[in-house]
């Protein structure tokens, strides 16, 4: 390569190194901000705000489910293994809802640590596979490993 | 290391004459993947045990959004040799690719809005995936709108190679975006070292439609490419005869 392009090529090089460790540096700078949630981790933690609206995400805990007779209010728990949170929602939750689910709910903190939310959305894995191969794990017991494996990868 | 063939690609004539060969060889792989994919995907792969059927338009949604950062990689890779090569076909290649690139991030955030309401349960969430991806489209707006604004072509070129070249910055983000931060995106479902997420009559007509999207984007951008070099050479005597000869034709 000629002397020429070789410079032109280094200050481009250069410019694009430059304008990647500026990037770096603002956002690991906004990290908390971009995080679409909080973990019930950082809840318990305080890392929180209280008066505002948040975000909370995690799996919805085995039979923790309440669903109220006579209205559509839904008390849930929301966990990421280490720390829990309660959340309540009155409304119709997404499809994909169910235990075990990642989930990521819209709301205010109260002051016991109780989440009033007014959204839920089901956040879904990166795991596919047709209904049958689910059911046929099922039968033979994988399905707690396969969700172990799959909540580590969540996490 | 041998240059010469690389030198050859900045001449248009040159050019004119692989692409012309090309372009059919394409044209044909894209349409009989797209077939393939298209029927595998919607009709015949099994459906998943969670989302039921309207995970399928994964089979759009996924090829799209792969393509939409390959472009814009492209564009940057053709604005460096544009800059330090002063090649004239890259700013042709710029140009011509950038509205491609920029539909292609439209199909991948439409379907992707769609997919949302019945899995997540919200069209438009403000997480770092999607937001990234939305920057994504006002580069190439960007691209587009600078190549259209300034008149003279060489300053144009420039702008628009300094744009694509600081622009691909973005492109890390939007990959490491679902593992840096927390996301209502899910993680990707294939990666080079492992083998994927799903089972193979799954991933076997996405990785179809995928080949399909690329061959298509060749294709096209070729025809393209081909359309603005003989615009840009209109002068030369080859570009004139090939014009008559197209005219003869009928074509």
């Amino acid at each position: 390569m000629n002397p020429v392009r070789k410079k032109r090529l280094l200050i481009i090089l250069a410019i694009l190194a430059g304008v990647g460790i500026a990037l770096a540096l603002a956002l690991s700078a906004l990290q908390q901000n971009i995080n679409l949630f909080y973990t019930p981790t950082q809840i318990a933690n305080g890392e929180a705000p209280q008066d505002t609206r948040i975000r909370a995400g995690g799996l919805v805990e085995q039979g923790s489910v309440k669903r109220s007779g006579d209205s559509l209010q839904t008390d849930f728990v929301v966990t990421d293994g280490v720390k829990s949170v309660t959340i309540r929602y009155s409304g119709i939750l997404p499809d994909l809802f169910r235990e075990g689910q990642g989930i990521v709910a819209m709301g205010k903190l109260d002051g016991d640590g109780l989440l009033i939310a007014d959204e839920v959305l089901a956040k879904h894995d990166e795991n596919y596979m047709p209904p049958e191969v689910m059911q046929a794990l099922e039968q033979s017991g994988m399905k707690q490993q396969h969700d172990a494996a799959n909540q580590g990868g969540a996490q | 290391m041998n240059w010469t063939w690389f030198h050859k690609l900045g001449s248009p004539k040159w050019f004119y004459e692989i692409s012309g060969r090309w372009v059919p060889w394409l044209a044909v792989a894209a349409a009989l993947l797209l077939a393939i994919g298209l029927v595998w995907g919607l009709a015949f792969a099994p459906p998943d045990y969670q989302q039921g059927n309207s995970f399928r338009i994964i089979y759009i949604h996924v090829p799209a959004a792969f393509l939409a950062q390959s472009i814009y990689v492209m564009l940057a890779v053709a604005g460096i040799v544009g800059l330090v090569w002063k090649m004239k076909l890259a700013d042709v290649a710029v140009q011509q690719a950038a509205p491609i690139g920029a539909w292609m991030t439209v199909i991948a955030l439409l379907t992707g809005a769609i997919w949302g309401k019945p899995t997540w349960g919200a069209f438009w969430v403000w997480d770092a995936r999607l937001t990234s991806m939305l920057i994504l489209l006002f580069l190439y707006f960007g691209v587009i709108a600078l190549g259209q604004a300034i008149s003279n072509r060489d300053s144009a070129a420039k702008a628009c190679a300094v744009l694509a070249i600081v622009g691909v910055v973005n492109i890390p983000i939007i990959k490491y975006s679902v593992e840096w931060w927390n996301t209502l995106h899910q993680p990707a479902t294939f990666s080079v070292v492992e083998k994927p997420a799903m089972p193979f009559e799954m991933w076997m007509p996405l990785l179809i439609m995928v080949l399909a999207f690329y061959c298509f984007f060749g294709a096209v951008l070729l025809l393209r490419m081909r359309l603005e070099v003989l615009k840009r050479e209109e002068r030369s005597s080859w570009a004139k005869a090939e014009v008559r000869a197209q005219v003869e034709r009928g074509v």
